[in-house]
């Protein structure tokens, strides 16, 4: 276990540094930040001042060894733009971002996984052709659609939730949160749906597919001839077993939703951490967008390492190494 | 013939079920009828495909679509099962009539402890406390012959060997004192060696508990040394019955002297193994009259009309054929 973890942490430090590499080569080629710092009428001498206080006088090479050095002096580096350290900026929108993923992750569990079972168990029957056709329409509508209908219908034309913000916050540790208040609830749930409907489409069929396969195992028809019930059988016996793949992809599509809900931000005007992303991608603020993409690589790696250790949770023929 | 002074445990009547594919309807079980008193093991026998298992299953109502049971009875204490509810059946299942399957490598959930397998039976069928049942799940996996047994409970299925995993179904099919226990090729997936061991300890085990045994197997050396009767199947029918010692040593069925002559002969030295000719004929579409007469040495035209029905033979036997076999006959 112990050298498992070591391993692990070796494989983050590297991925990080792979990532941190790629994202300066990448930004070198993307537009001059020089230009959106300075005012449109800035002389020659003020724009090569602002250069050279941002650091961009210099070669790539050595942009990037003082980002590295000061990296490990755990300093992130500072927004062109706020002038405020990237890691606070992206930090103090975390909590929105997070909230509404989770929200919508709990969500989408809590629909998928029993619809799924159920259309396993039943491959035949009208519901569960009902519910995969619904499960189609869930993977291939775009989200951006969905949250304008979701919109026009819920606040636009029945007016039972409101259309953007994130409501009232409450303080918890410093952290504001508005799944602390009712307000907060009652902004969350449109972008919450929005976010889910993706994710609880792929885990519905992820789990219909494994219940299907683990329906025609005879440790399933043992369970019966034990004289369990249905319901049992399904949960206690089948869902375990077919629950492997649906955790690995639970864990990419948390990943990606923390990481890129930049679309469903937008649309509802969410306060998170991916409209942070964007607005820092048109403003070339390059210190943000590089400690994001890090910081969503880590993300990344913890998720992937929780994954595992949930896999020997379910499995106890698979361990750690 | 049974001895009639001994109600029957079971009684399987005119037993059909069906199962309705896209490519046709597969009678695999068609008109089975038989009886188990109490304490008795009777061999299920015949080819692959024979209907041996649906005829397992049918019984504890664990036939799934497209699969149906369309006719007959099943009578355990004169309750029948075919018409019972599914909580009914939930209650017998386990309880009264348990299971044990072929392949010990698939029939244990692999995520789950023994114990907690083992468990499951005593906590859906029994009253006691988790103290109680765990210690009933040890004396049971120690009564199967696994040693250490507190300690293996916690064990896992992929940490026992085969043969060790089949004695856990075995003890899981015990557990709750069951009266009748439906083994459906208990051996057919183990190693020679460990067969011999496994069926002495079923022989073991039902002779303590007073329990009767539906043996399911093609194999008849296994059934002649387990049996009190025997029951042949061919093409979801019962072709022939009767004692093991009459239908061993002088079976009425051509087909029936063609399973006992399949085995091979260890004390004289064989060229070639005999066999049944031809094979199993299409269950989805069988021909009028007896289903053997295509592979049967003794055929005549009669067989192709008329399907001959269940008739008493010589000794204890039923046999259907126009044509059977006498005591100590060839075909």
């Amino acid at each position: 276990m112990f050298a498992y973890l070591i391993k692990r942490l070796i494989q983050m430090v590297l991925v990080l540094w792979v990532v941190s590499v790629i994202v300066f080569l990448m930004m070198s080629f993307t537009g001059d930040p020089v230009f959106m710092v300075v005012p449109i009428d800035a002389t020659d001498a003020e724009i090569a001042q602002a250069r050279r206080l941002l650091g961009l006088d210099q070669s790539l090479l050595v942009q990037y060894w003082k980002f590295l050095t000061s990296l490990l002096q755990g300093d992130f580096g500072r927004s062109y733009v706020f002038r405020q350290p990237a890691m606070t900026l992206i930090l103090e929108r975390m909590p929105a971002t997070v909230e509404m993923v989770l929200v919508a992750m709990a969500l989408a569990i809590a629909v998928a996984i029993p619809l799924g079972v159920y259309a396993g168990a039943n491959p035949e029957s009208r519901i569960s052709r009902f519910i995969m056709a619904g499960s189609l329409l869930g993977i291939s509508l775009p989200g951006f659609w969905v949250g304008m209908v979701l919109i026009y219908l819920f606040a636009v034309h029945w007016g039972v939730f409101p259309s953007s913000g994130r409501g009232d916050t409450a303080e918890l540790w410093g952290i504001r949160i508005s799944l602390l208040t009712w307000d907060g609830w009652h902004h969350i749930v449109l972008p919450a749906v929005t976010l889910s409907l993706g994710t609880m489409a792929i885990i519905l069929r992820m789990t219909r597919a494994g219940m299907m396969e683990v329906g025609r195992q005879d440790f399933m028809k043992f369970a019966r001839a034990k004289g369990a019930t249905r319901s049992d059988v399904l949960y206690k016996h089948g869902l375990k077993n077919a629950l492997i793949p649906v955790v690995t992809i639970f864990g990419l599509q948390l990943g990606d939703l923390i990481a890129f809900a930049t679309i469903t931000e937008t649309i509802f005007s969410w306060p998170g951490m991916g409209k942070l992303l964007i607005d820092s991608i048109y403003r070339a603020d390059r210190p943000v967008i590089v400690v994001y993409l890090m910081l969503v690589a880590f993300i990344f790696v913890v998720i992937n390492f929780i994954v595992d250790i949930v896999y020997t949770m379910i499995d106890p023929r698979i361990t750690l190494k | 013939m049974r001895d009639d002074s001994k109600t029957p445990l079971l009684a399987v009547r005119d037993l059909h079920t069906y199962f309705h594919t896209f490519a046709g309807t597969v009678k695999a079980v068609n008109g089975v009828s038989f009886e188990i008193g109490q304490g008795e093991v009777m061999g299920l026998v015949g080819e692959s495909g024979g209907g041996k298992s649906v005829v397992g299953f049918s019984i504890l109502g664990l036939i799934d679509s497209p699969g149906r049971i369309e006719a007959g009875e099943i009578l355990l204490h004169g309750q029948d099962l075919v018409t019972a509810g599914e909580a009914r059946l939930r209650e017998i299942r386990g309880r009264e009539i348990s299971m044990v399957f072929q392949d010990p490598m698939t029939s244990l959930n692999p995520l789950h402890s023994v114990g907690r397998q083992m468990d499951e039976v005593l906590r859906l069928h029994s009253d006691l406390d988790a103290g109680a049942r765990q210690k009933a799940c040890v004396e049971m996996l120690e009564s199967v012959g696994i040693s250490r047994a507190a300690e293996r409970l916690k064990a896992y299925p992929h940490q026992f060997s085969g043969g060790m995993r089949q004695r856990v179904v075995i003890a899981i099919a015990m557990l709750a004192g069951p009266r009748l226990i439906i083994a459906d090729e208990p051996t057919t997936a183990l190693d020679v060696t460990i067969q011999s061991q496994i069926l002495k300890l079923m022989r073991r085990q039902i002779a303590e508990t007073g329990a009767s045994m539906i043996l399911i197997t093609h194999d008849l050396a296994v059934v002649s040394e387990m049996a009190d009767h025997i029951t042949v199947l061919y093409c979801g029918n019962v072709v022939e019955r009767g004692r093991t010692r009459d239908l061993i040593a002088n079976p009425a069925h051509p087909y029936t002297r063609g399973l006992i002559d399949s085995i091979p002969d260890t004390t004289h030295r064989q060229d070639r193994l005999r066999q049944i000719p031809g094979s199993v004929p299409d269950i989805r579409n069988l021909p009028r009259g007896c289903n053997f007469r295509d592979r049967c040495p003794r055929a005549q035209t009669l067989c192709a009309e008329q399907e001959p029905a269940l008739t008493q033979q010589h000794g204890s036997l039923w046999a259907a054929c126009h044509f059977p076999l006498a005591p100590g006959e060839t075909a």
